[in-house]
């Protein structure tokens, strides 16, 4: 009988496992660009070659590894190397090539087998073909609405629907994606890109048609963070990197030096990954990895030990070193303000990057926060406290001040307070200015764009009584505001016998919301005007409306501060989810209920492109811009109320024509089933009245 | 929703399951989870009687035209039929599982009702035709019985088509039977999501309203079972009722009690208006302080009144701005 094995071709199989034959040429690399020199020189040179050699790319090798062809007596200026293996010679292209090997060599290395091939290749230019162009998305698209509104994202259930806010009117749903996500959806900083999470990775969109930008492979992702200016993004999994096994088909950009880590770090126009981070054990504060505001740096917190700073986006670690800290508890990068930008843009000497730490006391130390300008590695400004329990640094989002906010124990240790240390970073020195409190700070919120901050406080009860869950415990909301010609923070009030949580600025500055979020009983939002007497030259601050929202999780100001949304997320509680817009003055745009409704966020806007003089002349001539709006928000709403009313007529004319039609087949049908005999009786009702009479009780 | 201060009935001890007004609408029969039945006068709340004799919960009630003869069903599987005036049970059918809705045929002649699918007994639907010349005299073995397939019905209602009847079930879905022939002539499956709690006829009965826990209430055309309107909420529905000689309609629900301690707020336990062509809500009636299980309209629309789980009738006499109020100016459709 004949064996089937015989006739099964396996070819198939052979050229899958086949291995590249080992070229023997492969481990010997030409060094070329070396000095000309007589033969007897040749000793001195393979000396110091074998010195550059083993200290630069860590290869020993011996004399009677180099060959040195001679001409007429003298060198060519090239020398035969030959190495252990194919790798070796790897190493030593990566390490040695082009760098140089005296004041005037530089090295220059191939391999042999590539000079083979160099010699074979063909004479005559072919002309490379271009692939055809595809023209891209235009990715801000959604800022040409020609009446500027802006978007904002719902996530409800597994719908995703991307919606555009209107001034007065419910909003105008543009897109709805079905299954979008596998958890949760992030725009990146400027709006440009949707960010959706899945088990095999990330998927950015964008566009006018919310199409796919690009892809990111990393398995089992689940949180993810843009950098500033949004070119690069870091992705992060529970689960460590593993390599797919070997010839499997399933694209990964990982390599065998990437396993274990479960942090990545993507380059977003080209889709590349640039690095991979182990995290460090313990609790992981996320961000994990903090950019530098101008997006140049990354930084990488060893706790107790060092920051590691690598440059972006070449992801070399930068100088080579890491900053040794010992006891470094936590860091953090001024942000990129827009003066900044500015300063960028028009060429002037734009600012350091700074980043500030603190580091706990360790026996006779004090504690300490330190501000440093990177990469110079100058300490610009340091700061000694005492008694520090632990500390938190709030960077004013322009970049403009740094608040420590230093929670310190009395000397015995039975009560804490704290003291709010406020660097100034635009003034010369950096000058640092205390307020003292009595209390316990639960909030700090500096105003964007501004001079002032609102913190929130409590009494200390940490060491009384312990509370029961639910009961508020009342705390104090104060303002303060720069003082410029002291230089330092004065109180401008404070509001007594609040049950507030939390304090959300106005992206632009003055308003702000006063909030109570993870309350069973208490829903309200306070919307507080810091310039209430602005117009009467008086500093007031006073509460301009109060909404409510049940079991609000998240608040947020959309992109231009005229509107406020609410929302209450499935992923904390399930009772009456949904969101809710409002206006500036507490005024309803749209509020509702939905079911699994998870997560609502307004799109970010760029910065404007719109210079300082031009936006002053809009705020100087505002009342004939609003006019044009206000003009267009009356037609807008005489239009949806005549669109109303035509769709109510057609509703009516509808019914009506329906009713009608009902009336015929009834009375059609009492007519069939009319036997002949009557049964309906007439009863005649007579209603007397025998008497009537009227009390007054007393 | 301007309203006269509600009248408070304070009669049951449980949560009450329907409450229906007589045709002169002077009257009103609310049974609740107490075994009992409670008469009312309507325009001031008084109670008439009681009628005793259920020993579980009595789940529905019906009376007929002129208010001579009351049905009622209950968990204690007795169907009885009541002398309203003098509060007599007259006769008791006894079936082997409790009765869920009960209710007149338009000539008062018969009776329709629904029991409930149980210890391997299908949920079944019987008519029953009442001697009224001597009503302790019935015949014990219904007219017509039939065991409809598929989903249990939950409530059911006589049309104005003679031997027709419409029928809600447990999976969302409506139908009409013919009883006469045991056949069913037409059916929606779609017409809900999840289980329909309460279906009630315009007073022509040329269409009718259905609740459910879906969360949505509509209105059918009898006679093809198409969707007119929907009337979509934010929480469970346990009854809807047409508001006879206005564009409204009124739904009543909430929150299931279990769900409901969870969080911190009253749980949607208002009386809901919506005008019915336009399908939008208009306004609101509070003041239970469970949800709202049965709601019924004066039949010549000047009051209503709900039952709610947490024991209470609250009856609403309208007031005269109740019906000169335009909601939608002079835009509105023709009355009934």
């Amino acid at each position: 009988m004949e064996n089937p094995a015989d006739t099964t071709d396996y070819t198939d199989i052979y050229a899958k496992h086949s291995i590249e034959p080992i070229n023997p040429l492969d481990s010997i690399v030409v060094l070329d660009g070396m000095p000309i020199i007589s033969p007897e020189k040749q000793s001195k040179l393979f000396k110091a070659l074998t010195k550059a050699i083993s200290a630069k790319a860590g290869i020993d090798v011996s004399d009677d590894q180099f060959y040195m062809p001679l001409n007429q007596g003298k060198s060519d200026g090239y020398i035969f190397l030959t190495l252990k293996s194919s790798n070796e010679a790897n190493t030593l292209i990566n390490k040695l090539d082009d760098s140089p090997f005296d004041s005037k060599h530089t090295f220059k290395i191939n391999k042999f087998s590539q000079i083979d091939a160099y010699l074979n290749a063909s004479d005559e230019y072919t002309e490379p073909t271009i692939p055809p162009h595809n023209p891209k998305d235009h990715l801000k698209s959604w800022l040409n609405d020609p009446r500027g509104r802006d978007q904002f994202l719902t996530h409800l259930a597994d719908d995703v629907q991307l919606n555009y806010n209107n001034r007065n009117n419910p909003p105008e749903t543009t897109h709805s994606k079905h299954n979008w996500t596998n958890s949760y959806v992030s725009f990146s900083p400027q709006g440009t890109y949707i960010g959706t999470l899945h088990r095999q990775g990330v998927i950015l969109y964008g566009g006018p048609n919310l199409s796919q930008v690009s892809r990111f492979a990393h398995p089992n992702v689940k949180l993810i963070d843009f950098s500033p200016k949004e070119n690069y993004f870091i992705t992060w999994s529970n689960e460590p990197i593993v390599l797919p096994p070997p010839g499997s088909s399933t694209l990964c950009p990982f390599s065998p030096e990437d396993q274990g880590n479960s942090l990545a770090v993507w380059d977003i126009k080209t889709g590349e990954l640039l690095r991979t981070f182990p995290t460090t054990p313990g609790k992981m504060p996320w961000p994990h990895l903090k950019w530098s505001g101008d997006e140049k740096f990354i930084g990488r917190l060893v706790p107790g030990q060092q920051i590691s700073i690598y440059s972006i986006p070449d992801m070399n670690l930068v100088d080579k070193k890491s900053l040794k800290i010992p006891g470094v508890v936590d860091f953090d990068w001024c942000p990129w303000g827009d003066k900044d930008a500015q300063n960028a843009h028009s060429g002037k000497g734009v600012r350091e990057n700074m980043l500030a730490y603190w580091t706990p006391e360790v026996e006779n130390q004090p504690a300490r926060v330190t501000l440093m300008a990177f990469p110079s590695r100058q300490i610009l400004r340091s700061k000694n406290l005492f008694n520090v329990s632990s500390a938190k640094l709030n960077w004013h989002n322009q970049g403009d001040f740094l608040c420590v906010q230093v929670n310190r124990h009395t000397k015995t240790k039975k009560s804490m307070f704290c003291n709010l240390e406020i660097f100034r970073l635009r003034e010369k020195d950096y000058p640092v200015e205390v307020v003292e409190l009595k209390d316990i700070v639960t909030f700090f919120a500096w105003e964007p764009r501004g001079e002032r901050f609102t913190i929130i406080t409590q009494s200390d009860t940490s060491n009384s009584q312990q509370m029961a869950p639910g009961v508020l415990v009342k705390s104090c909301v104060s303002f303060y505001q720069l003082d410029k010609t002291k230089g330092d923070f004065k109180l401008l009030k404070t509001l007594d016998n609040k049950s507030v949580n939390t304090i959300h600025w106005n992206p632009r500055g003055r308003y702000l919301v006063l909030s109570t979020i993870g309350s069973q009983s208490k829903f309200d939002l306070e919307l507080w005007d810091v310039d209430y007497g602005m117009d009467e030259k008086k500093e007031d601050i006073a509460q301009i409306a109060q909404v409510e929202f049940y079991g609000v999780t998240d608040i947020e100001w959309d992109p231009s501060g005229r509107f406020l949304a609410a929302s209450a997320s499935f992923w904390r509680h399930q009772a009456e989810n949904g969101y809710a817009i409002w206006d500036l003055k507490g005024q309803e745009v749209v509020k509702t209920s939905i079911e699994k409704f998870k997560q609502f966020l307004w799109r970010p806007r760029p910065k404007t492109l719109l210079p300082k003089d031009e936006q002053k002349k809009i705020r100087k001539n505002l009342r004939d811009y609003s006019r044009t709006f206000e003009d267009e928000d009356a037609a807008e709403e005489s239009n949806v109320s005549a669109e109303l009313l035509t769709q109510r007529k057609m509703l009516v004319n509808k019914w009506n024509e329906w009713r009608k039609l009902c009336r015929e087949q009834l009375t059609q049908i009492a007519a069939e089933n009319a036997t002949g005999e009557d049964d309906t009786t007439v009863e005649e009702w007579v209603d007397e009245i025998i008497e009537e009479s009227e009390q007054v009780l007393p | 929703m301007d309203l006269q201060r509600p009248i408070l009935l304070q009669g049951h001890e449980r949560s009450l399951t329907q409450i229906i007004y007589n045709k002169d609408g002077d009257l009103i029969f609310s049974v609740s989870k107490d075994h009992r039945i409670n008469v009312w006068y309507s325009h001031n709340g008084e109670r008439l009687g009681t009628y005793e004799g259920h020993k579980g919960t009595v789940w529905t009630v019906s009376v007929d035209k002129k208010s001579e003869f009351l049905v009622s069903g209950s968990a204690d599987n007795a169907l009885k039929l009541w002398s309203v005036k003098t509060g007599a049970c007259l006769y008791t059918w006894e079936f082997p599982t409790a009765i869920k809705r009960v209710q007149w045929s338009n000539d008062d002649s018969k009776i329709l009702a629904v029991t409930e699918e149980r210890m391997g007994y299908k949920g079944a639907l019987r008519i029953i035709e009442i001697n009224k010349e001597q009503p302790t005299q019935q015949a014990a073995e219904p007219k017509h019985f039939f065991e409809p397939a598929g989903s249990k019905v939950t409530v059911a209602a006589f049309t104005a088509i003679p031997n027709e009847i419409v029928t809600a079930h447990e999976s969302g879905k409506i139908a009409k039977f013919n009883y006469e022939e045991k056949k069913q002539i037409g059916e929606n499956e779609e017409a809900h999501q999840d289980s329909i709690m309460d279906l009630q006829l315009s007073p022509d009965q040329s269409y009718f309203i259905t609740s459910s826990k879906d969360k949505i209430s509509r209105l059918f055309d009898t006679k093809t079972l198409d969707v007119i309107k929907t009337f979509s909420t934010d929480s469970p529905l346990n009854s809807a009722s047409i508001a006879p000689g206005s564009h409204y309609i009124i739904l009543g629900g909430g929150q299931e009690a279990m769900n409901v301690t969870t969080s911190g707020r009253s749980g949607n336990f208002e009386c809901r208006f919506w005008h019915k062509v336009f399908a939008e809500e208009v306004g609101r009636v509070k003041g239970h302080f469970g949800p709202i299980n049965t709601i019924a309209v004066h039949p010549q629309g000047k009051a209503f009144a709900s039952g709610g789980e947490d024991g209470y009738v609250r009856v609403h006499w309208f007031d005269d701005s109740y019906f000169r109020t335009k909601v939608y100016g002079e835009l509105e459709p023709v009355l009934d």
